[in-house]
């Protein structure tokens, strides 16, 4: 069974990447656009890992985690963060929020698909 | 590489989107709305445009978006405070910021110059504590190839039941080394999703290696934590890698563990002595593992050597990951699954139109077949009488849904407005403040496309011959900064929209004698001055004593009108000395279809807009006088309205007749004028399709366009405008205006 992905991010153009990347490499993939919806779509399915944008409308990357974090069922899924420039700021906040690990933009499918597999049971 | 161009395309459209959002934005701030939301919305419009823009190796968007952000980021965290000068900077950056990404969707090559000037400028406001931007985002050009060719052995999977390590120090293949790896992972690592079999499974994937547990720290079971980290391992690898790749692998996990990692001279060197767990080969799971990576090797006894080998391989050896394993039939599956989150799709215009095209045909199919049934006299409450009329209103849904496809806010026009108005106000000296009201007003989306150069130009006016400069406006007691309002908005069925100043107003004396000189008007023609601002829609008129570049480019207002019309739309002014003009145009929501009533006046039939009309009148002999030469007056509660005899107008007949005999309608025009027409006798209430009567035979005066009855019969659509300015024109007939 293939693993479900959930990526949320506020950028179509992300969007349509990580979707590309991800089925490409044989997982599904479910989106949302923004931290409220990414909640909403967690209620709805449960994804083996979870990556998201920090900068986004109505929820943020950071509470997104806070949030994910609070429901028992999903303490320990490994979420991914999407950061610019490995800044070392956003990471650490995002370490702080419960993040397992990141991923630097621009990435390319493979180091993506790399970053997943190091957090996918 | 097929999606990737696709997702490009999507890339550029959301750039045009972002791009909105950025002006938008900052011209909220500029408004003096600090609100933070906004001020985050500009930020993510930058920073996602430079995300994406990196994905694609669009380096000079990269730069300048960088250099952008960092800015924006200041104002963000309120380390810089948005002064009037700084937004102003920024609104020239977002117009640079569009330019790239035009060019870069069009592959052109955009002129350095100015995005470089700019970039320069941006980098004043930020101190020298923000790295230049060629440290911190470095092309990514440079980082794709080199990222491919380490991942390189992504492809090959590390099976533990054939590693031998007596083989290795036997076969010694590539030069190895040897690492010990000490790992005590804390129980943050833990809670943040972090899973210490993953990462051996990863580190396995480098090279053959050896783990031991150290339980030395297991507290008894009645003291242990449920969620407590006790255990720590000590792994010996033998990799041809280098030692970046192993922390590479604990990069997630840096914080939250202790890492020790050293090279050893071999293997055998300490682990001799305890070994309390061994991590046997039995405890990978391999189906768990062949589910994330493919193994491309075929046999399983190459598995040892290969990794070796292959680490010295070329990139382009390197197997794709992920698919190749896959069966060809799965290529598939993405797309058949379930998708949560695509609501929306992109429909190829054409497809929308040709849709367009059918249903108008089924419109005059049904009213073929209402006509038909008609003649057959049934009772009203048949069975096909009722089933028709059920028909009737499916067709007319079906109708309805397919025109909201097309619909589309103005506000692809309008977000064109600001740069526009900040590139006019630059070249004519002027200050300029533009307010646009009704982005949202909805209208067909052929007459968006339509509406944009009209628009363009009459801003263009507005500014150049409008508004005054400064100085002049602080000599006449207003602001400096002029006031350019665009509004949009549905009023009786079409969309209105309005430029307004708040300039000097037509100056008419000027006006008048510029047309005299042109032979455009009699030297002692008497004219209203409504009349006389009329004037600068006929052709030849330029009121600028020299043509600037600026509003001139030989267009004139004549033109403008002209292709309004050609929508079916109108254009008037309403201009005042000293307060500003208003131009309004309005225009038809769509050109397909419209909601018309069918009268009859001289034995011809006519269809006449139903938005027009407010109310049907039956004229009585007390309500109707007579007034002035052939005019007419009827009385409508309290208020005289001009009295219209349509058939007069059209030229269908010279006699009057009398009111009596026929019907009235009160329509509102232009201006919410309102006039009463009188017509023969009222045939009933339909959709007709519009058929472009300019397109088909040629313009005729008073006439918008042409119909197609249920009978087969071409019917003529009114414009009720027209005809009310033509009866006008009647009465004072002398005017050089008419039309």
């Amino acid at each position: 069974m293939s693993k479900i992905i959930l990526t949320v991010d506020d950028s179509r153009t992300m969007r349509d990447m990580l979707r590309m990347a991800l089925t490409a490499a044989g997982f599904e993939v479910v989106q949302a656009e923004d931290g409220v919806h990414g909640l909403e779509v967690l209620a709805e399915q449960k994804p083996d890992v979870i990556i998201t944008d920090i900068n986004m409308p109505r929820m943020d990357g950071f509470s997104f985690i806070e949030n994910v974090r609070e429901d028992d069922q999903y303490r320990a899924v490994p979420i991914l963060v999407l950061t610019t420039e490995s800044d070392a700021d956003k990471k650490l906040r995002a370490r702080t929020a419960g993040a397992t690990g990141w991923i630097v933009k621009p990435f390319d499918p493979v180091k993506l698909v790399d970053a997943v597999r190091r957090v996918a049971a | 590489m097929d999606a990737m161009e696709e997702i490009k395309q999507v890339f550029f459209q959301e750039c045009e989107e972002q791009l909105f959002e950025l002006e938008a934005g900052l011209l909220t701030i500029e408004r003096g709305d600090f609100d933070p939301e906004t001020i985050n919305a500009v930020f993510r419009a930058v920073h996602s445009i430079k995300g994406g823009a990196g994905a694609f190796n669009l380096t000079d968007l990269v730069h300048f978006a960088h250099v952008f952000e960092n800015t924006m980021d200041l104002v963000r965290v309120g380390k810089l405070e948005p002064s009037p000068g700084l937004i102003k900077l920024m609104l020239r950056a977002a117009d640079i910021l569009a330019d790239l990404v035009r060019a870069a969707r069009d592959d052109d090559t955009s002129d350095p110059g100015p995005r470089e000037a700019m970039a320069a400028e941006l980098k004043t406001w930020t101190p020298g504590a923000i790295p230049p931007p060629q440290a911190a985002a470095p092309p990514p050009v440079a980082v794709a190839p080199k990222e491919a060719s380490r991942n390189n052995d992504d492809g090959f999977v590390f099976v533990p039941t054939k590693v031998d390590l007596n083989d290795f120090e036997d076969l010694s293949l590539a030069p190895t080394t040897h690492f010990r790896v000490i790992f005590r992972p804390k129980a943050e690592l833990y809670a943040k999703g972090n899973e210490t079999t993953i990462l051996f499974r990863e580190l396995g994937r480098l090279g053959p290696m050896h783990v031991a547990c150290d339980i030395s720290e297991l507290p008894p079971l009645e003291d242990m934590l449920p969620e407590g980290a006790y255990l720590s391992w000590t792994v010996h690898l033998e990799t041809s890698e280098e030692e970046d790749k192993i922390k590479a692998i604990f990069d997630f996990v840096e914080w939250d563990s202790t890492l020790e990692i050293e090279v050893t001279d071999g293997m055998r060197a300490d682990d001799a002595k305890e070994e309390p767990f061994v991590f046997k080969p039995t405890m990978v799971d391999l189906s768990l593992l062949e589910t994330i990576v493919p193994d491309p090797i075929d046999g399983a006894e190459a598995s040892v050597i290969e990794p070796l080998a292959s680490a010295a391989k070329p990139p382009q050896a390197a197997p794709a990951p992920a698919k190749a394993e896959k069966p060809s039939g799965d290529d598939h599956a993405p797309a058949e699954k379930k998708d949560a989150a695509a609501a929306t799709i992109r429909v190829d215009l054409e497809r929308v139109d040709r849709l367009i095209d059918l249903v108008g045909e089924l419109v005059i199919n049904q009213a073929m077949l209402t006509e038909r049934v008609a003649e057959l006299g049934l009772a009203r409450m048949s069975a096909v009488s009722i089933g028709l009329d059920e028909l009737e209103q499916l067709t007319r849904e079906i109708q309805d849904s397919v025109m909201a496809i097309r619909a589309q806010p103005v506000k692809s026009v309008f977000q064109r407005m600001p740069r526009l108005v900040r590139e006019v106000a630059l070249q004519t000296g002027k200050n300029v403040r533009l307010v646009t009201e009704g982005e949202g007003t909805e209208v067909d989306k052929t007459v968006i496309e339509r509406l944009s150069d009209p628009l363009t130009h009459m801003i263009r006016n507005a500014i150049d011959h409008g508004l005054e400069k400064p100085d002049v406006r602080r000599a006449a007691g207003k602001p400096e900064e002029g006031l350019l309002k665009v509004a949009a908005l549905h009023r009786s069925g079409r969309i209105v929209i309005e430029i307004s100043d708040d300039g000097a107003g037509i100056n008419r004396s000027r006006v008048r004698s510029i047309a005299v000189e042109k032979g455009l008007i009699a030297a002692d023609a008497k004219l209203s001055d409504e009349d006389i601002d009329n004037l600068i829609f006929l052709p030849g008129f330029s009121t600028a004593a020299v043509v600037s570049d600026i509003s001139g480019r030989g267009v004139g207002m004549d033109v403008v009108k002209r292709s309004i019309q050609a929508l079916g739309g109108r254009i008037s002014i309403l201009s005042r000395p000293g307060l500003g003009s208003t131009f309004t145009m309005s225009l038809p929501l769509t050109l397909a279809v419209l909601d018309g009533m069918v009268v009859s006046v001289a034995g011809q039939t006519l269809v006449i807009p139903l938005t027009a009309v407010v109310e049907i009148l039956l004229p009585q002999a007390t309500t109707v006088h007579n007034f002035g030469g052939n005019a007419r007056v009827m009385g409508v509660r309290s208020e005289f309205i001009p009295l219209i005899d349509v058939g007069q107008v059209l030229q269908f007949r010279q006699e009057d007749i009398d009111p009596k005999s026929g019907v009235a309608l009160l329509v509102e025009a232009e201006g919410g004028v309102r006039n009463a027409l009188l017509v023969d006798a009222i045939q009933g209430q339909r959709q007709v399709v519009i058929k472009s009567l300019e397109t088909n035979y040629g313009h005729v005066p008073g006439i918008a366009a042409a119909t197609i009855l249920g009978d087969g019969r071409v019917a003529l659509i009114l414009d009720v405008d027209a005809i009310v300015v033509d009866s006008r024109n009647d009465i004072a007939s002398s005017l050089p205006l008419a039309g």
